[in-house]
C-alpha cells in the first residue's frame, strides 16, 4: 500500500508526534506492514523537481495512489482563491492540489484534527478561512462535499487529535493496508473507534479524586481538574490514559486539563481553556449522557463523602496522606 | 551561461513550506529571494481572548519548536503579569525544554540534513557508500538508531509534560507536575542512555572531547561517528565556504535560570561580542503580503494583504535591528556564549552552522544532566500566577533553530496585541525597504549551479544548514 502525505496549514505536530512510535520505530513498523511511502515532506528524499514529477504523474493516473494523508487544515483564503497556501514551486494552491488529488485516492485520511475539522488553524475568527477536508468543525462539508468517499468507500477517515498519538495513525494506517477499517469501525465523526470509542476520563489517575469531586483549584494540584480547571476528560474521546503517550505520559497526568482536542471546535471553548465555566457555582459542562439532576445528586453525595485523604492530597503537588489499608486480622 | 530563473520548491526536510526563487549566472547564483507560502494569522486569532489561552494556541503554531512557543508564551505571561516563577519549576521547564531542542538537532542533522549526502550526484566520493549505508532517505541505519534514541529521550517528556508536542505543563509560575525522586532517577536514566547513544553513534568518543575542540583545525580532525563523516563530506565538498554567513549573530540567551542564562544572550558583530538590546528592534513589512508601516513587535500588528500585492512575495516579515538583518541559531548562540571553536568558525558557511549544532547538541547533555541532578523533589515546583489584567511583556527564549521573541500586551483582561518573532523569521526573512536581503538570501548567493539542475543541490545544503521552520516563521 501506497501513501502520499501533504502538508497543509497546520503545524506539522502530527508528523513530528508520529516519529515518536516505538516497538518498533516508525519506519519499520510501516516497512513491515507493507506500507511505502510514495513521499513525506519530513522523510523522504525528492524535492522540488524530483516532487513536481510525482505529483503530475499520480494526477496523470500513472501512478496508483492507495492513501493520501493530509496534515493540517486547508486554507480557502483570501476570498476562496487558496492563494494562503500555495504548494511551493508549483504556482497552485493545496487547495486546488487536494481537490484534485482526493477523488483519484483509495483512501483519504486527515491525519489531525485542523485536517479532519479545520482545528487551531481555524481559531479566533479563522483569519485564512481554513477548513477540513470533509467537515468544517462539526458540520460535515469541509473543502470536499458531504457525499465525497474515497475509491474504496469510505468516507475521509478522520484521525482527530492535536496532536495525533504517534499509534493512532500507524494503527489507522496498518489496517486499512489489512483490508480491516470498514465504515463501522469510524464513529460518527469518521473517527477510527479503536481510539475515540474510549473518553480519556478513562484510566485517568485522578479517577478517585473524581468520584468524590475532590478538586484541584490550581494547575499543580493533585485533584480532579473538571470542577475548576477546565478538564473535559470525561467528555472527550481518545484512550489518552489507557495507552499513554511518549512512555507514560498524558495531559491530565502531567497535571494539565484534557481539552478535549480530538474534537471539532476545540480550539473555541468560548471561555479560558484552562477555566471551568459556571452558572450559580455549578460547572455548565458536566457530562452529556447522564440526567443533570442525577449528576447533581451523586456529585453533592460524593463530596459529602469525600475521605479527608482525597480533600487534602487534591490540593497539594504530592500525596500528603498514604493510603491507610485495611490491617490484616490477627 | 546567460542567466536563467529557478523556483525551487517544493522544499521538504525543512519543517514547514518554503519556496526558493534563483537568478543564476555563470553557473552561479547570483541573487536570491526566499517566500514563505503560507499564512495562518496566529497573531490575529489571540487577540480579544483570554491571556492564558496563549500556553493552549501558540505551541501549536510549531510541531517542532511546540516547547519554545510554550516556554516563550509563559515568560510574556510572567513579565507582564510581574511574576516569577518558583525557581524549582524554571529548572525543570529548562530540562523539558532542553529536551525539545537537542531531539530537533537530532532531527535535524540525522533526518533533514545528511540525506542530501546519500543523493546520486555524489556517487564517485570517496565517502559516498557510507553516506548511504547511514542516511539514505527512510532507508538510512542512522535514521532508526536515532528516531529510537529520540524516542527514548522523549520520555521525560512524557513523564513532566505529559506528551510532546503540544504540552501545558510550562506556566508562568513554573511547571505543572511536580517531580518526586523516583521521577527524579528515571529522568537520570533516560538521559544516561542518551549519553550512550551520542557516543557510541552520532560522535564515537566522549561529549567533553567534542566540546573541548577549540579551532577548525581541531574540529576537521574529528573522525569518528557520524560527526566524523560529515567532516570528512564537508572537508572535500568544502561546506565551510559554502553558503558563508554575514558574521553577524544573535541570540536572546538560553535556558533562563536564576543564575543567569545556561547559554549567553547577545549580539556579535564585526568580530565582537555586545549587550542585548531590542529597542532598535523593527519589522520591516516593504516585502511581505503585509499592511501597514514598519514597527517594533511590541507596536506592531498583523494586517495581511489579501491582495498579495506584485512588490512583496513572502508571508514573511523582515526583522531588523538597528537596520541590521542578524542570523540566529545554535552556532550564534554558541559564538555569542563565546565557545571557542564556535568563535573560530564564526562567519562561516555549512560547515560552521551545522557544526555549530552538533557542538551544542553535545555540550546540552551535560546542561541536562546538570539539571536532572539539581532537581529538588522536596520543593515547590510552581508558584501560580494570578491572570493578568492589565500589562505588557516580552518572552524571549532560544528554539533550536534560534531566537524567538513573544510581545503580549493584555488590556482589561483581555489580549490586545500580540506579536512572535520566530527564528526562521529572521533567518528567511525577505528584503527590507532599504533592498537589503535576508541572511539567507544573502548566503545564497554565489552558489554554485550545474548547467540544467532546477533543483541545485549545494541550494538544498545551504537551505537546510539553517535548520528552517517555516510554520513558525509565518504563524
Amino acid at each position: 500500500m501506497n501513501v502520499l502525505w501533504l502538508q497543509a496549514s497546520g503545524c506539522g505536530g502530527c508528523t513530528m508526534s508520529l516519529l515518536c512510535a516505538e516497538d518498533p520505530n516508525i519506519l519499520d513498523l510501516l516497512a513491515d506492514a507493507g506500507i511505502a511511502l510514495l513521499w513525506h515532506p519530513a522523510l523522504s528524499a525528492e524535492t522540488g523537481a524530483e516532487l513536481r514529477a510525482l505529483l503530475d504523474r499520480i494526477a496523470a493516473g500513472e501512478v496508483a495512489l492507495d492513501v493520501l494523508c493530509v496534515e493540517g487544515a486547508i486554507a480557502r483564503g483570501p476570498r476562496g482563491t487558496g492563494r494562503f497556501q500555495m504548494l511551493s514551486g508549483t504556482g497552485r494552491s493545496m487547495l486546488d492540489w487536494v481537490r484534485t488529488l482526493a477523488p483519484l485516492a483509495d483512501h483519504v485520511v486527515a491525519v489531525g484534527s485542523c485536517a479532519a475539522f479545520g482545528g487551531v488553524t481555524s481559531a479566533g475568527g479563522n483569519p485564512s478561512d481554513a477548513a477540513g477536508l470533509h467537515y468544517e468543525g462539526a458540520h460535515r462539508g469541509g473543502i470536499l462535499p458531504p457525499e465525497f468517499r474515497g475509491r474504496a468507500g469510505l468516507p475521509v477517515v478522520n484521525v482527530a487529535g492535536c496532536p495525533t498519538h504517534p499509534d493512532w495513525v500507524s494503527e489507522t494506517l496498518m489496517l486499512l493496508a489489512a483490508g480491516a477499517l470498514g465504515p463501522d469501525d469510524l464513529d460518527a465523526l469518521a473517527r477510527p473507534r479503536f481510539y475515540a470509542e474510549h473518553l480519556v476520563h478513562h484510566g485517568c489517575p485522578k479517577n478517585e479524586f473524581y468520584e468524590y469531586k475532590a478538586s484541584a483549584t490550581h494547575l499543580c494540584e493533585m485533584g480532579c481538574m473538571m470542577e475548576h480547571l477546565g478538564c473535559v476528560g470525561t467528555q472527550a474521546v481518545g484512550d489518552c490514559n489507557i495507552r499513554p503517550w511518549n512512555g507514560q505520559g498524558s495531559c491530565t497526568r502531567a497535571g494539565y486539563p484534557c481539552i478535549s482536542c480530538t474534537a471539532p471546535e476545540f480550539e473555541e471553548p468560548r471561555h479560558a481553556f484552562t477555566e471551568t465555566p459556571k452558572v450559580a457555582g455549578i460547572p455548565v459542562g458536566l457530562p452529556s449522557d447522564m440526567p443533570k439532576a442525577w449528576f447533581m445528586a451523586l456529585a453533592s453525595l460524593s463530596k459529602a463523602a469525600t475521605p479527608v485523604r482525597l480533600s487534602r492530597n487534591a490540593v497539594a503537588d504530592r500525596v500528603e496522606v498514604l493510603p491507610s489499608p485495611r490491617k490484616p486480622r490477627g | 551561461m546567460t542567466g536563467t530563473r529557478l523556483i525551487v520548491g517544493p522544499f521538504n526536510r525543512v519543517e514547514g513550506d518554503l519556496e526558493v526563487h534563483l537568478d543564476v549566472a555563470d553557473g552561479a547564483v547570483r541573487s536570491a529571494r526566499v517566500n514563505a507560502p503560507l499564512y495562518r494569522g496566529f497573531e490575529r486569532m489571540l487577540l480579544g481572548r483570554p491571556p492564558s489561552d496563549a500556553l493552549t494556541l501558540t505551541p501549536r503554531i510549531c510541531g517542532i519548536c511546540s516547547i519554545s512557543q510554550s516556554a516563550a508564551a509563559a515568560r510574556a505571561l510572567a513579565a507582564a503579569g510581574g511574576h516569577v516563577p518558583a525557581p524549582q519549576g524554571e529548572r525543570v521547564a529548562a530540562l523539558i525544554h532542553a529536551i525539545e531542542n537537542v531531539s530537533d538537532h537530532l532531527t535535524h542533522f540525522t533526518l533533514f540534513f545528511m540525506p542530501d549526502f546519500a543523493r546520486s550526484c555524489y556517487a564517485g566520493r570517496s565517502w559516498h557508500a557510507r553516506a548511504v549505508d547511514r542516511f539514505a532517505a527512510m532507508e538510512g541505519a542512522a535514521a532508526r538508531q536515532a528516531i529510537e534514541a529520540r524516542a527514548a529521550l522523549m520520555h521525560i517528556l512524557g513523564l513532566m509534560a505529559g506528551k510532546w508536542p503540544h504540552t501545558l505543563a510550562i506556566q508562568p509560575g513554573g511547571v505543572t507536575r511536580a517531580p518526586g525522586p523516583r521521577d527524579k532517577v528515571r529522568i537520570a536514566a533516560s538521559l544516561a542512555a542518551f549519553r550512550r547513544y551520542l557516543e557510541d553513534v552520532v560522535f564515537g568518543g566522549p561529549l567533553e572531547a567534542f566540546a573541548a575542540l577549540s579551532t577548525r583545525e581541531a574540529l576537521m580532525d574529528w573522525e569518528t561517528g557520524d560527526a566524523g563523516l560529515f567532516l570528512r563530506i564537508a572537508a572535500d565538498l568544502d561546506l565551510d565556504a559554502l553558503g558563508r554567513g554575514e558574521g553577524r549573530y544573535l541570540s536572546f540567551g538560553a535556558y533562563p535560570l536564576a543564575g543567569g542564562h545556561a547559554f549567553a544572550p547577545g549580539l556579535w558583530r564585526c568580530g565582537a561580542r555586545y549587550p542585548l538590546d531590542l529597542s532598535g528592534l523593527v519589522e520591516d513589512v516593504s516585502h511581505a503580503w503585509m499592511l501597514g508601516g514598519p514597527a517594533h513587535p511590541g507596536e506592531g500588528q498583523t494586517l495581511p494583504d489579501e491582495d498579495m500585492r506584485e512588490a512583496a512575495y513572502s508571508w514573511c516579515k523582515a526583522p531588523r535591528l538597528n537596520g541590521e538583518s542578524y542570523e540566529t541559531g545554535a552556532l550564534a548562540r554558541q559564538v555569542i556564549d563565546g565557545h571557542p571553536l564556535a568563535r573560530d568558525l564564526a562567519g562561516g558557511g555549512v560547515l560552521a552552522r551545522v557544526a555549530g549544532r552538533l557542538l551544542e547538541l553535545a555540550r546540552t547533555q551535560g546542561l541536562m544532566e546538570d539539571l536532572s541532578r539539581g532537581i529538588e523533589p522536596a520543593a515547590r515546583f510552581m508558584d501560580p500566577a494570578p491572570e493578568v489584567r492589565e500589562g505588557a511583556g516580552a518572552g524571549l527564549v532560544e528554539a533550536a533553530r534560534g531566537a524567538l521573541g513573544h510581545w503580549l500586551r493584555v488590556e482589561k483582561g483581555r489580549i490586545a496585541g500580540y506579536q512572535i518573532v520566530a527564528p526562521t523569521t529572521w533567518n528567511f526573512s525577505p528584503r527590507d525597504a532599504a533592498g537589503q536581503p535576508g541572511p539567507l538570501e544573502a548566503a545564497l548567493v554565489g552558489a554554485p549551479v550545474a548547467q540544467g539542475d532546477e533543483t541545485p543541490v549545494t541550494v538544498q545544503h545551504i537551505v537546510r544548514s539553517f535548520d528552517p521552520c517555516m510554520v513558525c516563521t509565518v504563524h
